[in-house]
């Protein structure tokens, strides 16, 4: 099986730190840990197995289940040659640990799981929206949120009337 | 109301007579505003920027103190368009992220289905395709030199390289019928296939291209302005690049020889004899070294290309699966089940439940797709890895303490499109 190497490697790394394998499509070693252990096996990666780079953080949202959300880190090692992924349940007002610590990289895409998703991530020094303005209320790749999007224009008619009201104040209602 | 005068005396002035104290110079902490940053917008709307991004600076005198990146404005909610369109709807989608190179997308996306659902493409569809993505990894490198070399003052260099990108989009748009947004490529191969007169106007170009390129790197890299404002401007070490995710041009300029063509072999680019380019400083300058490396191992790539291409001929260049795989148009009109099958394609492709990722290498960086399938129509997550966003995400490391002059040849350097960093 593919992977093989890999796998012993993480798991050397992972000693002590529950973690279960995952069958992937893909053939690329998965594995789903619980969220209370996810900061020490991030740390564990990092450190002992050798990931030297983080490829993607995001999420994806099982409407319906609980817990909600199945946050998705993935990184690779140049070194090996090889990547990891892994699937951590996290529930709808639950936060995630950064790992912006191990891996500054990974600022931007916890801002944009943030943004698209709602969950917070504990420790990370910039979090705010990434793709979305500031000010919008919602998460929009969560799939209780239509496609065509919610009030669309609302931010732009809000600033439109501000800006209205300096030029004619009576027309501003 | 008391007005204050300040004398600014520029060098050591002489004094005016013998014996009269010299006159004061005053230095820089004399200033009123000494020490107090200024705030500077610099985009969306700025031509060096290379598209909408917004850089919140602060500076002190030209002297960057900290580099925001804002991105966003060209968001137009693709992950979630592919979610809710389905997964063949998406091809023309791939197309608008890096906009500059969309047929490397399409095939980008094209190889996270196949690994989805287990797909094998003919030999011919995979020549097609390494055909087409060193086209379009010469067609963004001659971009990132135009751009780059016009932010910096080199104007002929934009014309030069743009004239031969005009090349390439002639061959495009008599292989596709477009010179942009292409979206030739499908599940299981490519859907039409590259005929002698296509062939002829590649190895045209191709017989030209590397005197072209001999031309551009004697205007550039001996040329006085270019090397000092890119040599040791924006030095990134290798950890520092490995750190901050970067992919592709940028790690290898930091002396990381990563390629993803070599080290995790797609459409069959194991069989190619090419060479990864790697910097030794990491400087803007060996970035533009390697990307220009980059160009003419590309032209050997495609050459290799052309000659598979002649061996191939008359060969499949697309997938026999009616599961996933689009029935060729010539039968769509002359048979029922094939018409039956390209309405069932189009409009409810189903996959197997899993999901995949799979990265290629842009001429960006790691372009990469996260699919998750629940073996329904639509995809229950599409996550496109974007390497221009890592690159976006750069900026403030290669720039804060530099000056102001050496943003725009940062932004350059690094080489990002819009399109795919806010998807």
């Amino acid at each position: 099986m593919a992977g093989t190497a890999t796998i012993e490697r993480v798991d050397a790394a992972l000693a002590g730190i529950g973690h279960r394998w995952l069958a992937s499509r893909d053939g690329m070693p998965a594995l789903a840990l619980a969220a209370t252990d996810l900061g020490a096996a991030l740390r564990a990666l990092k450190e002992r197995a050798g990931f030297e780079t983080a490829t993607l953080v995001t999420a994806v949202d099982r409407l319906g289940k609980t817990p909600r959300f199945e946050l998705v880190h993935q990184f690779l090692s140049l070194a090996h040659n090889d990547r990891v992924r892994i699937h951590t349940p996290v529930g709808e007002d639950e936060s995630a640990p950064t790992c912006t610590h191990l891996w500054p990289g990974a600022a931007f895409m916890e801002r944009e799981c943030f943004d698209m998703f709602g969950i917070p991530f504990d420790g990370h020094a910039n979090l705010k929206r990434l793709l979305m303005p500031d000010e919008y209320g919602h998460h929009p790749l969560r799939k209780d949120f239509p496609h065509q999007g919610i009030e669309p224009d609302r931010l732009y008619r809000e600033w439109d009337r501000e800006r209205r009201k300096d030029w004619h104040p009576e027309a501003a209602r | 109301m008391t007005t204050q005068t300040f004398e600014y005396v520029r060098g050591s002035a002489a004094p005016a007579e013998p014996g009269a104290p010299a006159a004061r110079v005053p230095r820089d902490a004399d200033d009123p505003l000494h020490g107090e940053l200024m705030q500077l917008n610099m985009g969306p709307q700025h031509p060096a920027t290379h598209g909408v991004l917004r850089l919140k600076l602060e500076l002190d005198g030209e002297t960057l103190r900290s580099v925001e990146p804002v991105v966003g404005y060209l968001h137009r909610g693709k992950e979630k368009t592919c979610e809710s369109l389905g997964w063949a709807k998406f091809f023309p989608h791939t197309d608008r992220l890096d906009y500059v190179q969309p047929l490397m997308n399409n095939v980008g996306y094209a190889l996270a289905l196949e690994k989805l659902a287990g797909l094998q493409v003919p030999e011919r569809g995979q020549v097609i395709r390494v055909l087409l993505m060193e086209l379009s990894r010469i067609a963004a490198h001659l971009i990132y030199l135009g751009t780059t070399a016009i932010d910096l003052g080199a104007v002929t260099m934009f014309f030069n390289t743009f004239k031969e990108r005009e090349n390439i989009y002639t061959i495009l748009d008599a292989y596709t019928g477009h010179r942009m947004n292409n979206t030739y490529v499908r599940i299981g191969g490519v859907f039409a296939d590259v005929d002698e007169g296509v062939e002829s106007l590649v190895r045209e170009f191709l017989r030209r291209m590397p005197a072209e390129i001999d031309s551009w790197e004697k205007l550039l890299s001996g040329n006085r302005i270019w090397y000092d404002r890119n040599r040791d401007v924006g030095v990134l070490s290798r950890e520092q690049a490995l750190a901050w995710s970067l992919t592709g041009p940028n790690l290898r300029g930091s002396g990381v020889e990563f390629d993803l063509r070599k080290a995790q072999p797609y459409s069959g680019y194991e069989q190619y004899e090419f060479e990864v380019p790697v910097g030794t400083v990491g400087d803007s300058y060996d970035r533009y070294l390697v990307r220009v490396e980059e160009m003419r191992q590309s032209v050997r790539i495609a050459e290799q290309a052309l000659t598979r291409l002649g061996k191939t001929r008359g060969g499949e260049f697309l997938a026999e699966d009616r599961r996933y795989v689009l029935p060729p148009k010539d039968r769509v009109h002359t048979s029922m089940e094939e018409l039956i099958f390209q309405f069932k394609i189009v409009t409810d492709l189903r996959l197997p439940a899993g999901e995949a990722y799979h990265a290629i290498e842009s001429s960006k960086g790691e372009l990469g797709f996260y699919l998750v399938s629940d073996g329904t129509s639509a995809p229950v997550r599409c996550h496109i890895r974007a390497p221009g966003l890592m690159n976006v995400q750069a900026i403030p490391v290669l720039a804060e303490g530099r000056l102001l002059s050496d943003m725009v040849a940062l932004i350059g350097s690094l080489d990002f499109v819009m399109g795919e960093v806010d998807r």
